[in-house]
């Protein structure tokens, strides 16, 4: 009804952030913090309430790969496997797997009584379906992988299966993880149009929780899978997946006691330190190893002073990338030092470094073809935190003596732009799914600057050696692979087609009674397996 | 006989205006960067040009527009808003799954802000001048300038925080399982906070404009007559001025009751009310056009409605007013 203009409204939400934060920092004088309980033997029972944003559009886990439909359905679904927080494989529906001696055979032992939530058997067929039909057909990860790697998926017995791949492809081991390749039940989507199948509202899968229900603007409610295949598990009871649009809100919501988890991207980062200070509070930014989202500066270097390497260089001395980090991040994250990820596998700080150092950028910016000219920085809007980034990196780009204007415009918005390739520099931050054939890889080499979506190659960089690099180190024996690594790092590192700012941390808010919670690599997604609560 | 040939009248031209309005949406919505696959490519977080194309086909964006504008058109006119792609059900289920809570939120704001504002504006009206009167009028000046969303997230940090009283968020108590006259009590319980911060700006509205035309009606003519014939001073006000003050106050309450089926996006926003008003702000950022398209439709069949009951209110508030065609 009677809404107010936006400035007014955003003039005033920085208001009144200022003003809860300090109303918040009176109300919590005087608790104790971090009550830290000891291991105990899991117990049965208990209700879970967590908040999620945004509302996903749907539960169907093989259809949509969003973060919120991914937190939800990793509990519904399950893959053949499950990794720890070293990217360890770990068995799941496959209890054991083996690969060949020349890598191109990988032979899977799948685990027997497992059921559907329907109550029909779980068997190689299911998982020769889902690899080889359904997700061949809709995934876009795992689509890539199966065209260009896979040779053959063979049903090897009523519980094993064998896939042959055209060439060593080390990374296969990392694409079993739920939300790349979940497990879809045959007797319901075979032979079906997939996305009009009218089960995906109610989705079925093998994992510990079932769907219940799903309220519309309010919340998903899972139960308890009674007849899960391992004993005793899962230990709670209900969960129950909240909806709350205002980050604010989503704050007090955890305070008055109404959600016991603020998942990750959930709570606005310059929360978390005031939230941690409540009692019965833990904080963990554990569970995103898997997806390592690494951040950046996206620039498009077709043409232009940005296709300029030495302006580049300038631009990455001139970001004081410590300060990010610390003020803007309240100190969550690590500083990207390249490429990789310092999470996954392969990284390498054996890199030409880049440290903040204006003098030096000025001196790299006088050298360049720089003429004065104002770049257009377009503001990434996922929350109040990318547009202070954005302030900040600005305000580090003209002591330099670099005009930057900043442009803002909504998700669909920055989506159709950056993937369009018509931005000039942008923030951006990708997962990297514990490979960098899977993750990393594709924002670099030519063959991927394709038009559509902002998660290609947008900055529209080419090199052949990048690509030869990326090529063979993809399919090399497992052994080979780091030596290539480092060589494709050094070489992007000094070419710097995107401005490498910081691995990021989406810390993780909860209840210190709830144990076992964030075990895996991707943590809430598939913690209701293992979580307990203690009584 | 006049009054019903009156509103047949504007009853055909509100449903041309519907058209009008419903293909400029269609255009409006277009206009926008961006496009449903564009955006949930984007939450993929991968995509590749075979997804898009999938999603488009699904979504019947890969038609030529005027074929999708045909399609929408004839589809409103024998009243089927179209299927959401992305949620995966009919428009018409997405916006009547909001209707119950939206209409709770907005009709329980529109009957406070009316109720509490015609007598506040009388009260401060009759005691013009004096220290109740600065203090309602402040209070509505108070409450008409702040914003919104600030008053909401205030209001919870003092009655749920701090004091406890009331729920922050939700319409009721989750997984609680109320029924009967219990749920209902918690559903109200949820639903204070909301209704009154969405209230107030019309309070503070309906309390100035009550206080003004009661000032200005209680020197009229006709009421120094009243007054002179030894009417009771009781009588007079209730009589002869409320009820000619109350017609401005009657043409705003319409154009607040067309809102009501709207929602209200930022309260709803933050108090997690699962209201049109959030389902539409979403449609908007995804995308969704068809969601979009269904709940500018509705909405707008509401106002050209509402503004049909008040003009027939006007007449029956002040039967002086020849309803006009």
């Amino acid at each position: 009804m009677s809404e107010t203009s936006t400035t007014k409204r955003n003039l005033a939400r920085a208001f009144a952030t200022t003003a809860v934060a300090l109303l918040m920092a009176v109300g919590t004088v005087g608790h104790v913090s971090q009550a830290q309980a000891q291991a105990s033997q899991p117990t049965s029972g208990g209700t879970i309430q967590l908040a999620v944003t945004p509302e996903p559009p749907g539960l169907m886990l093989g259809l949509m790969q969003n973060g919120p439909t991914q937190m939800i359905a990793g509990n519904i679904y399950e893959s053949l496997l499950r990794y720890d927080t070293d990217l360890n494989p770990q068995p799941s529906l496959a209890e054991s797997w083996e690969v060949s001696d020349d890598e191109l055979t990988y032979t899977f032992k799948l685990r027997e009584n497992v059921k559907w939530h329907d109550g029909e058997d779980f068997d190689a067929d299911d998982v020769i379906f889902s690899l080889d039909v359904f997700l061949r057909e809709v995934h876009p990860r795992w689509r890539p992988t199966v065209t260009n790697q896979v040779e053959s998926i063979e049903k090897t017995g009523e519980h094993e299966v064998k896939i042959t791949l055209k060439q060593p492809f080390d990374p296969l081991l990392l694409s079993f993880e739920v939300g790349t390749t979940p497990m879809i039940p045959q007797h319901i989507y075979e032979g079906t149009d997939y996305r009009a199948n009218p089960m995906n509202a109610t989705p079925i899968g093998t994992g510990p929780m079932k769907f219940v229900e799903w309220s519309r603007g309010s919340y998903v409610h899972l139960q308890r899978n009674e007849d899960y295949y391992l004993e005793g598990k899962p230990y709670i009871d209900e969960v129950y997946y909240r909806f709350i649009p205002d980050a604010a809100s989503r704050a007090v919501a955890y305070e008055t006691g109404t959600v016991d988890v603020l998942t990750g991207g959930s709570v606005e980062i310059f929360d978390v330190p005031r939230l941690a200070d409540l009692p019965n509070t833990c904080v963990t930014t554990d569970g995103w190893e898997m997806f390592a989202p690494h951040a950046w500066v996206a620039l498009n270097v077709r043409e232009g002073v940005l296709a300029d390497k030495t302006f580049r260089q300038g631009l990455m001395h001139a970001i004081d990338r410590e300060f990010a980090r610390d003020v803007v991040w309240s100190g969550y994250g690590t500083i990207a030092t390249g490429p990789i990820s310092s999470r996954t596998r392969f990284y390498s700080d054996d890199v030409p470094q880049f440290p903040f150092d204006p003098d030096r950028a000025r001196e790299l910016i006088e050298e360049s073809s720089y003429d004065g000219e104002t770049l257009e920085f377009l503001v990434l809007p996922y929350g109040e935190t990318w547009t202070r980034w954005a302030e900040a990196t600005r305000q580090n780009l003209e002591d330099v003596g670099v005009k930057v204007d900043l442009v803002t415009t909504d998700v669909a918005g920055w989506t159709e732009r950056v993937g369009n390739f018509n931005f000039e520099m942008t923030h951006n931050f990708l997962y990297q799914y514990g490979d960098p054939a899977l993750g990393v890889a594709r924002s670099y080499v030519s063959s991927n600057i394709v038009e559509g979506n902002p998660f290609s190659n947008v900055t529209g960089y080419s090199n052949e050696e990048v690509d030869r690099l990326f090529a063979e180190a993809a399919n090399a024996p497992a052994e080979e692979r780091e030596a290539l690594y480092q060589e494709v790092q050094e070489l992007l590192v000094d070419e710097l087609p995107v401005l490498w700012m910081v691995e990021m941390d989406f810390p993780t808010v909860y209840r210190c009674d709830l144990k076992d919670f964030i075990t895996t690599a991707i943590g809430v997604n598939d913690a209701f397996r293992d979580a307990w609560l203690e009584q | 006989m006049h009054l019903l040939r009156f509103i047949g009248g504007r009853l055909v031209k509100g449903v041309l205006v519907l058209i009008a309005i419903a293909t400029l949406n269609f255009f409006l919505i277009r206009a926008a960067p961006g496009d449903p696959a564009t955006v949930m490519a984007g939450e993929a977080g991968a995509a590749d040009a075979e997804f898009l194309r999938q999603l488009r086909e699904q979504f019947g964006l890969d038609l030529p527009l005027h074929e999708q504008l045909w399609i929408y058109l004839t589809d409103i006119l024998t009243l089927d808003l179209g299927f959401s792609y992305r949620q995966g059900r009919p428009v018409i289920d997405l916006i009547a799954d909001r209707l119950p809570a939206t209409l709770l939120l907005t009709g329980a704001a529109f009957v406070f802000s009316l109720a509490l504002g015609v007598v506040l504006g009388i009260l401060a009206a009759r005691r013009a001048g004096k220290w109740s009167d600065s203090a309602i009028t402040t209070g509505a000046l108070f409450f008409y300038a702040m914003p919104l969303f600030w008053i909401a997230l205030m209001s919870q940090i003092i009655f749920s925080l701090w004091l406890g009283w009331l729920p922050n968020v939700g319409f009721e108590t989750i997984g609680a399982g109320y029924t009967g006259l219990r749920r209902a009590l918690d559903i109200g319980a949820h639903l204070i906070l909301p209704a009154t911060t969405l209230g107030l700006f019309f309070t503070a509205l309906y309390a100035r404009m009550m206080r003004a035309s009661m000032l200005e009606i209680a020197g009229a003519d006709f009421v120094k007559t009243a007054r002179a014939k030894g009417v009771h001073e009781g009588r007079i006000v209730r009589r002869h001025i409320a009820r000619n003050a109350i017609l401005p106050v009657v043409t705003l309450a319409g154009l607040q009751a067309g809102q009501i089926v709207g929602g209200a996006v930022l309260t709803e926003t933050v108090f997690g009310w699962p209201g049109i008003g959030r389902l539409m702000f979403e449609a908007l950022a995804q995308r969704d056009y068809q969601v979009l398209l269904g709940v500018f439709f509705i909405s707008s069949a509401m106002v050209v409605l509402f503004n049909l009951i008040t003009d027939v209110v006007y007449r029956i508030a002040d039967p002086r007013i020849e309803v006009g065609r």
